[in-house]
């Protein structure tokens, strides 16, 4: 018996153990790990109504896989990454390098930046559709243009990007900025006797640094722009007739699940969408290899 | 001679530091001040070629009308319990499981562990059709427990919090134990008052966390009287595609509890939220 190797004191030990984290693991089990399952199972089925479902196979991936929606809402998910991730992470870097640079008001610029991570996004996008108006919207009138930013198909990826940036760029800046400050003062003191430019510096000691900082900030963001549901949604209702040119995969699932009540090929577009963002991270785990610098 | 003119570069880096940092403000502050100036114009007035910058006069109206249109005290109310009961939960059992995790020695600790992990690494939009056809099986949709329902426990909440009962010395524990104290009163009342900053910082990331989210609260509470500030907002969205004096009014209203807090706050925000990144 194994039980009785255990001291009295170390066996009360256990016991606590047991109690102190049951309240957690049974919610994660009701809450997440069986509708986890039910969620797998469910991709399989047809919903039939009423929470009833018939076993299909695999009658859901066919459907969505032969969807040219489907298709498009996959496309735009990776689009809104590669326009969103990229740019996002340059801006913050930026912000934060000017943080940390020898200036007053700091914390008065960091307010700033950070304002939009405590609103949420079902505010502020109303706002950004008001700027965005295609009629009366602001931008319009300032530059003299007239195009519908959020109705036009050709527009309406990029204005959700660029809200996207808006919202992260503080947050992500103040991560970065908690890994800029991380770096020994005493490496550009040596650097600089050697006379190296600003640019070099940052290539040569910024940039490898901070490199382990920004892959986390990437990870993030990366899995974050996957995810991403509601401020598309708040942006292009779907009756706009652009919606199918910005739809996200997550957009598609809500839609699919909740308003046609087609439970199945939801779950089927989220298990895809966990799919996919196992990929990314299989990808970044073996690209960080290449640029992260763990050395320091 | 050398000195000077590195002096004066540097002048240059510090006016250009400057210069890119107020531009960057204005950038972000732009979107808010916008939404508030239109919020206090007339109709007609906000859709003005040229548009006017600052209202001709300034109106409230456009706020009674925003309160008209949603049952804003029922929603702020919703989402204060929301947010009330997720804190509470995500507080209590965070520590207790995080505690246990970290101090503790128990068997099947690891296969437990992982099932945290796991739920973390997964999108919540997985658990989602499940969650709702639970509570609506429960036939509690439409209650403020359906807001609760999904925050109950907090996988992040317990990764985070075992990673501060890492950090504090083992030894501490140890000597309340040995004063007496049972592992329950080591951990109530020799430990958890340690991690204040921690719980703090759960707090604050829990409770921002709820009041954006969209997805969970549109699915589950279909009635307007039981939404919450962001759900509720979601639906004038179609209402009304001309009248943005309203649309603004009634956005400052959602936005203005957590700005109000976030600024009286704002160290423990900032810092509280990016102590928790990564997720």
């Amino acid at each position: 018996m194994v039980k009785n190797k255990l001291s009295p004191a170390a066996r009360r030990e256990e016991n606590w153990g047991w109690i102190m984290v049951a309240p957690t693991i049974i919610g994660l089990v009701v809450l997440n790990l069986w509708p986890f399952v039910q969620t797998i199972y469910t991709s399989f089925c047809e919903h039939l109504g009423f929470g009833h479902y018939k076993f299909i196979g695999l009658g859901n991936y066919a459907e969505i896989f032969s969807n040219a929606e489907f298709w498009k809402a996959t496309w735009n998910t990776i689009l809104f990454c590669i326009l969103t991730v990229p740019v996002g992470l340059f801006l913050s870097l930026l912000v934060a390098m000017l943080l940390n640079a020898k200036i007053k008001f700091k914390g008065g610029f960091r307010t700033i930046f950070f304002l939009p991570m405590v609103c949420a996004p079902a505010a502020v996008t109303m706002v950004w559709r008001w700027i965005f108006n295609g009629e009366y919207g602001i931008l319009n009138q300032v530059m003299g243009t007239h195009v519908g930013w959020i109705t036009d198909p050709r527009f309406v990826m990029l204005s959700c990007a660029i809200v996207a940036i808006w919202s992260n760029i503080g947050y992500d800046a103040v991560l970065l900025l908690a890994g800029l400050q991380n770096i020994p003062k005493t490496l550009y003191e040596a650097n600089s006797i050697d006379g190296a430019g600003k640019v070099k510096q940052f290539f040569t000691i910024t940039l490898p640094m901070v490199s382990p900082t920004l892959f986390v900030v990437m990870i993030m963001r990366l899995m974050s722009a996957v995810k991403v549901y509601d401020l598309i949604y708040m942006m292009v209702e779907d009756t706009n007739p652009a919606v199918t040119s910005v739809q996200s995969l997550m957009y598609l699932f809500y839609r699919e699940s909740f308003i046609a009540g087609s439970r199945g090929t939801g779950s089927a577009i989220v298990i895809w969408t966990v799919l996919l963002i196992g990929l990314v991270t299989v990808i970044q785990f073996y690209g960080q290899k290449k640029w992260v610098n763990y050395d320091v | 001679m050398k000195n000077r003119s590195l002096e004066a570069s540097q002048k240059r880096m510090t006016v250009i530091t400057y210069a890119a940092l107020i531009i960057g403000a204005l950038i972000m502050v732009f979107p808010f001040v916008w939404m508030i100036l239109t919020s206090l114009k007339t109709v007609p007035e906000s859709m003005q070629v040229p548009p006017t910058i600052l209202p001709k006069e300034l109106i409230v109206s456009n706020f009674g009308e925003a309160m008209k249109s949603l049952p804003f005290l029922k929603l702020y109310l919703n989402t204060g319990l929301m947010i009330f009961f997720r804190v509470i939960c995500a507080v209590a059992f965070s520590s207790m499981a995080g505690y246990a995790f970290a101090m503790l020695e128990f068997r099947g600790k690891k296969l437990l562990f992982g099932i945290v992990l796991v739920q973390m690494s997964l999108p919540s939009q997985i658990f989602i059709i499940p969650q709702y056809q639970m509570v609506a099986k429960m036939g509690l949709a439409n209650t403020i427990f359906a807001l609760v329902f999904p925050g109950i426990v907090s996988a992040f909440g317990v990764f985070f919090l075992r990673q501060t009962y890492m950090g504090i010395p083992k030894e501490i524990g140890e000597a309340a134990y040995l004063d007496g104290c049972n592992q329950w009163q080591t951990f109530y009342k020799v430990m958890f008052p340690l991690t204040g900053t921690s719980v703090a910082a759960l707090t604050i990331f829990t409770a921002v966390f709820a009041y954006s989210d969209l997805m969970w609260p549109l699915v589950v509470n279909s009635d307007l009287n039981m939404m919450t500030l962001s759900s509720g907002l979601a639906t004038l969205r179609g209402q009304f595609t001309t009248n943005f004096p309203v649309l603004m009014a009634g956005s400052l209203l959602a936005m203005l509890p957590m700005v109000i807090l976030y600024l009286i706050f704002q160290k423990q925000f900032i810092e509280g939220i990016a102590s928790t990144g990564g997720k």
